[in-house]
């Protein structure tokens, strides 16, 4: 693991491990397009460990400037819009992390991102995962948790699935699950050997290489 | 006076102080309008070194009424170089690492051939006799001064407005020879409202009796009214309301009521007069006339069947376009459909927007999250050109 990675990761760790998992699926010198890229964490990491030709797209117009400046390719957009734009099987792959939970039509962007990527990964934080339950059935309060901080009214997150959802989903849409890993609290993958249910229970989120 | 101006607008349009390569009857330039235009030359700056490998090059493409100094003292207003803000030693286009290339537009009025521009088969200035000259034939013209320096692939094109059109032609005529570009504050197309504007300046130099058809020079005359009324009604699509009225408000200049009569009351009504009057001693009228037609007919989709993305189709050039809040003549939305058809070509793009009440001419101006932007986008460039630092 080199030194770049370490340092990037540091900054944001507690919050974003799955973009370590993300980043383990990717080839070297792919061609990648991160939807929601954010300050860019994502495509700095590809781009230090794996020489990938990445390029992004963020909605917010700060976040663009911000990587821009540091050098990144990306552009403003908003995955829900401007998806369309990109040619048929354009890039290597499509990353959505953290993203889909916050789009208008999830099922149209996951439908996009099969599209222009030859694979698609998709990460997302488990609605199903046993605090969020908890708080509904004991307290019966909308969640608010350190990875979901927001309060039901001013969430940008207004799409939220379970892992069994998102499955749903997939199979709607034909897409190959090809790969899935969970992450429980403690950013730690779930055993592959644990069945639906269990992730879907103890994991806080999940990170899914599909294909179409 | 008035005569001592006109002579020396015309030495520099004939004879100017920066270096020339001129261009015989073998070598013509072939103009979008159907003809052929020989013998031509093209004036043109250059600051810095270029390398070895001649890897190092950055064209600078002038906006409207910019020239060929860029990054050193305008020989005709004294003033420093209209982009020195960005460009030179040790700035953000540094002209220690880069050779930085900048030519006046074939039409214009400071030493390449153009309207002011002595015709060799009539001895006078050519007038309206040049033919019409598009943004397409200027950046054709570019390429032979490229040529000459031996430069096969130019490192960056950069430009704003004008400039940032032909930066868009670069890319989209000869993108192997473009390896990053840079328009800034632009279009692929000149919209309805900006021919508009245009054609409010053209017809107020072409109504000033001193324009004599044309054939001012002739007759010892220039518009110089009209085109400061050109002038003057254009300054006001560079700017914004609100920068507008940050600056000026209602504020009377120099009184204390209003006169009741049609002087300058307002400080804005003042500062338009300046800009006008300042304008006529350095730009030629006829040439100010050929190049908002050369933006007008700028259509870069229409050149490709319609389609932006088909003018884009396989590039391998690294784009970055900047685009300003508060610019009404060239909106975000200009730029992003330009982005759009990048996309749809796959290429490599960013995009920023930055936000700004300056207005069009925020591009001219010390913009800390441009320079920011266009610094990160050179420096990422280069690392990918395989340029040291």
């Amino acid at each position: 693991m080199c030194q770049t990675k370490g340092t990037i990761m540091s900054v944001n760790h507690a919050q974003r491990v799955d973009l370590e998992v993300v980043a383990d699926l990717i080839p070297p010198q792919s061609r990648v397009l991160d939807v929601g890229s954010g300050d860019g964490l994502l495509l700095e990491l590809l781009q230090a460990t794996k020489q990938v030709d990445g390029r992004g797209m963020e909605l917010s117009q700060r976040g663009v400037n911000e990587c821009v400046a540091r050098g990144l390719s990306v552009i403003q957009g908003d995955a829900d819009k401007d998806l369309k734009f990109y040619p048929d099987k354009g890039f290597d792959f499509v990353v959505l992390s953290q993203t889909l939970q916050a789009t208008r039509n999830p099922k149209l962007v996951l439908d996009e991102l099969l599209r222009i990527g030859k694979h698609a990964i998709v990460s997302f934080p488990n609605f199903g995962h046993w605090r969020v339950r908890l708080s509904l059935f004991l307290e019966g309060r909308m969640p608010v948790t350190k990875d979901l901080p927001y309060s039901w009214y001013d969430t940008p997150n207004i799409h939220f699935c379970t892992i069994r959802d998102f499955v749903n989903l997939c199979e709607e849409l034909g897409a190959t699950v090809e790969k899935a890993t969970a992450l429980d609290a403690n950013g730690q993958k779930i055993g592959l050997s644990m069945p639906w249910w269990f992730w879907n229970f103890f994991g806080q989120q999940a990170v899914f290489l599909l294909k179409r | 006076m008035v005569a001592l101006r006109m002579k020396r607008t015309n030495n520099e349009a004939d004879e100017p102080s920066s270096p020339v390569l001129r261009f015989g009857a073998d070598k013509p330039l072939k103009l979008d309008a159907g003809t052929l235009l020989s013998p031509f030359q093209i004036a043109y700056k250059t600051y810095g070194t270029l390398n070895d490998a001649r890897s190092n090059a950055i064209l600078v493409c002038h906006a409207l009424t910019g020239d060929q100094h860029v990054a050193s003292t305008n020989p005709v207003t004294g003033k420093p170089g209209w982009w020195e803000v960005l460009i030179g030693p040790g700035k953000i286009i540094d002209t220690s690492r880069f050779f930085v290339i900048c030519s006046n537009v074939i039409g214009g009025c400071l030493g390449s051939t153009g309207p002011a521009t002595t015709n060799p088969a009539t001895g006078k200035p050519y007038g309206l006799d040049l033919p019409i000259i598009t943004i397409r034939d200027m950046v054709r013209a570019q390429l032979m001064l490229v040529d000459h320096f031996g430069i096969e692939k130019l490192f960056s094109v950069l430009g704003g407005s004008m400039g940032g059109m032909q930066v868009l032609q670069w890319a989209s005529s000869f993108p192997e020879r473009v390896f990053s570009a840079l328009p800034i504050a632009t279009g692929a197309r000149h919209s309805s409202q900006n021919i508009a504007f245009h054609e409010v300046g053209r017809q107020a130099v072409m109504a000033d009796p001193d324009w004599h058809g044309g054939k001012y020079f002739e007759q010892g005359k220039r518009p110089e009214k009209g085109l400061a009324v050109a002038r003057m009604a254009a300054h006001i699509t560079y700017l914004s309301e609100a920068a507008l009225h940050r600056k000026f408000g209602r504020n009377l200049q120099d009184r204390e009521a209003l006169t009741f009569g049609f002087d300058a009351d307002f400080q804005i009504e003042s500062y338009l007069r300046h800009q006008g009057m300042t304008f006529v001693d350095r730009f030629d009228a006829n040439s100010y006339l050929y190049m908002t037609r050369a933006m007008d007919y700028f259509d870069l989709a229409a050149d490709h069947g319609g389609r932006l993305a088909d003018a884009f189709a396989g590039t391998k050039t690294r784009f970055c376009l900047v685009s300003f809040t508060s610019d009404w003549l060239f909106p975000t939305e200009e730029s992003r459909s330009v982005v759009h058809a990048l996309n749809a070509a796959g290429a490599s793009v960013s995009f920023v927007e930055i936000e700004t009440d300056r207005g069009h001419d925020a591009f001219l101006l010390d913009e800390p999250e441009l320079f920011a932007a266009i610094n990160g986008f050179i420096a990422s460039a280069a690392r990918a050109r395989g340029l040291s630092a």
